[in-house]
């Protein structure tokens, strides 16, 4: 496997950070894992690369398929490789489209792959999303309203409390 | 020192401005990079629409600026101000920015996304920054539709920006933290809990006028309170540091340390050709020393604006002329004697 970070050389250091609480974990050469562990001012590597250096991470350990049917975004065209190559979505449906991989790759960058940040005003649109990215959302919700309610932000955790509920009673319809 | 404190913002002796940028995308249109021409125009038209026209911003004095239609030096007089990013100066899109005349408000339109609003504040102000910015999303939200889902937020073309679409930023002054080399286990701190902290004017800090730029990398998973609140404690800590390490500094050896600053203030008040590179780092001595009160009859605001004013292409369109590297040296040498003595 080559280094996730310089995609040049060979990986030989298991380099792990915490990010949000959870353990981020990436494959590094030995010159990388060294700079890594210090100061890089505006540090030269493209974040294209290095998103789609995580990528090919998880499609190595079995997170995709091979030889999987050309998956495209009937809206913008892209291509699940193309995404994979640029590292970037080509617009809102392909986060639908690809959420089963994005959630793994949203999880190393952000420690994290549910929202709970403002949403626009009261139109609440957001797009409903298949069986297992809910089973993540419950786990996430949960750890949120753990630390809500240690945080004693009882509001919030009733809030959270209620999401976890809806998403419960969605999932347990048959489809 | 000069003036009133209003004017220089909370905290302005060693955080020179705040900002917030919240990154939003229309929902019906692919991400810039993957719209055809017409979906670009579009987007182009519709974001002025709902901005220029918008009655709830009608007290906002707004100005459309068409990127495309500017000569190169222009362009690059607002990527200095940080009035716009280097992608969009480099766009082949068309793309544009509605700047607000108090230059606090910027949004630009098919950079990366459709659209990036950008509320600026002198000072330590990144709360204001957000309540502004807030209240900028929640206007232009009425009118346009944003492409937003229950799980992932805002959706952004990069997935580093999904979710909130926040960046929240300080620009801080750390001479003290340099010159100690303490910057050096701050800046692994900040990598540890996820906050990048980069050099402004290029890689060397020197070179920078010990000028920092910090800024959240998380933005999913998180509320835009919490990102916020997380960034101020880490921002409030440096303050601290920085501040004590100045006070030390000036205690262990007061003549050298004000005759550094009091050297580099006689040099900017006299010398005929300076490079931008020397002209940011005396900046920074004087910056300093103003604020330690070892300079008195100086303003810092004007010592901030020359940091912006001295770089190549304000110094050309003040000048109102193309200038070779040598005539931009002794035009940047006279401006700062004009402004600093003025
Ligand atoms: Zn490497
Ligand atoms: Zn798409």
């Amino acid at each position: 496997m080559l280094c996730q970070w310089c995609q040049k050389r060979p990986a030989s250091v298991h380099f792990t950070q915490v990010v949000n609480n959870n353990k981020v974990e990436m494959y590094l050469c030995e010159q990388c894992a060294k700079e890594k562990g210090q100061v890089t001012f505006g540090s030269p590597f493209s974040i294209s690369d290095f998103l789609s250096g995580i990528m090919e991470f998880a499609s190595d350990n079995g997170y995709r398929i091979q030889s999987e049917p050309r998956v495209i975004c009937e809206k913008c065209g892209m291509t699940y490789e193309e995404f994979q190559k640029s590292g970037k979505l080509g617009c809102g449906s392909c986060y639908e489209l690809y959420h089963d991989k994005l959630d793994l790759l949203l999880k190393r960058l952000h420690g994290n792959a549910v929202h709970c940040g403002k949403s626009p005003g009261s139109k609440q649109q957001g797009m409903a999303l298949t069986q297992p990215k809910q089973a993540n959302e419950i786990d996430g919700l949960k750890e949120l309203l753990n630390k809500a309610i240690q945080n004693e932000e009882y509001e919030k955790a009733a809030e959270i409390r209620d999401r976890i509920k809806n998403l419960e009673a969605k999932q347990n319809k048959p489809v | 020192m000069l003036d009133d404190k209003e004017s220089y913002g909370p905290d302005s002796d060693v955080v020179v401005s705040s900002r917030i940028r919240l990154a939003r995308n229309f929902s019906k249109y692919p991400f810039p990079f993957r719209m055809s021409k017409e979906q670009g125009l579009k987007v182009l038209d519709e974001a002025r629409e709902s901005i220029l026209n918008n009655e709830k911003l009608s007290n906002e004095k707004f100005l459309f600026v068409d990127v495309n239609q500017l000569d190169s030096i222009s362009k690059h007089v607002l990527v200095e101000k940080h009035l716009i990013s280097p992608d969009l100066e480099e766009s082949q899109k068309d793309s544009g920015v509605i700047i607000s005349q108090d230059g606090i408000i910027s949004i630009m339109i098919n950079e990366e996304d459709h659209l990036r609003l950008q509320c600026i504040f002198k000072g330590m102000n990144i709360d204001k920054a957000w309540n502004k910015c807030n209240e900028l999303d929640n206007i232009i939200g009425e009118k346009v539709d944003f492409a937003y889902s229950n799980d992932y937020g805002y959706l952004t073309c990069c997935p580093t920006n999904v979710g909130t679409g926040i960046r929240a930023s300080a620009m801080l002054h750390l001479p003290a933290l340099t010159m100690t080399g303490y910057i050096r286990s701050i800046l692994e701190a900040c990598t540890k809990l996820n906050v990048a902290v980069r050099g402004l004017y290029g890689e060397n800090s020197e070179a920078s006028g010990n000028m920092f730029q910090i800024s959240n990398q998380v933005t999913l998973g998180q509320s835009e309170e919490e990102i916020v609140s997380h960034i101020t404690r880490i921002i409030d800590q440096i303050i601290e540091q920085e501040r004590v390490l100045r006070l030390e500094l000036h205690k262990q050896n007061p003549y050298k340390f004000e005759d550094r600053v009091c050297r580099s203030f006689g040099l900017l008040c006299t010398a005929r050709i300076v490079s931008a590179e020397e002209a940011v780092k005396l900046l920074s001595d004087v910056r300093l020393g103003a604020n330690l009160g070892i300079i008195d009859d100086i303003d810092v605001n004007k010592v901030d604006e020359l940091m912006v004013l001295i770089q190549p292409a304000n110094l050309q369109k003040i000048s109102g002329s193309l200038l070779n590297p040598y005539e931009r040296d002794i035009k940047r040498a006279e401006l700062i004697r004009k402004t600093l003595k003025g």
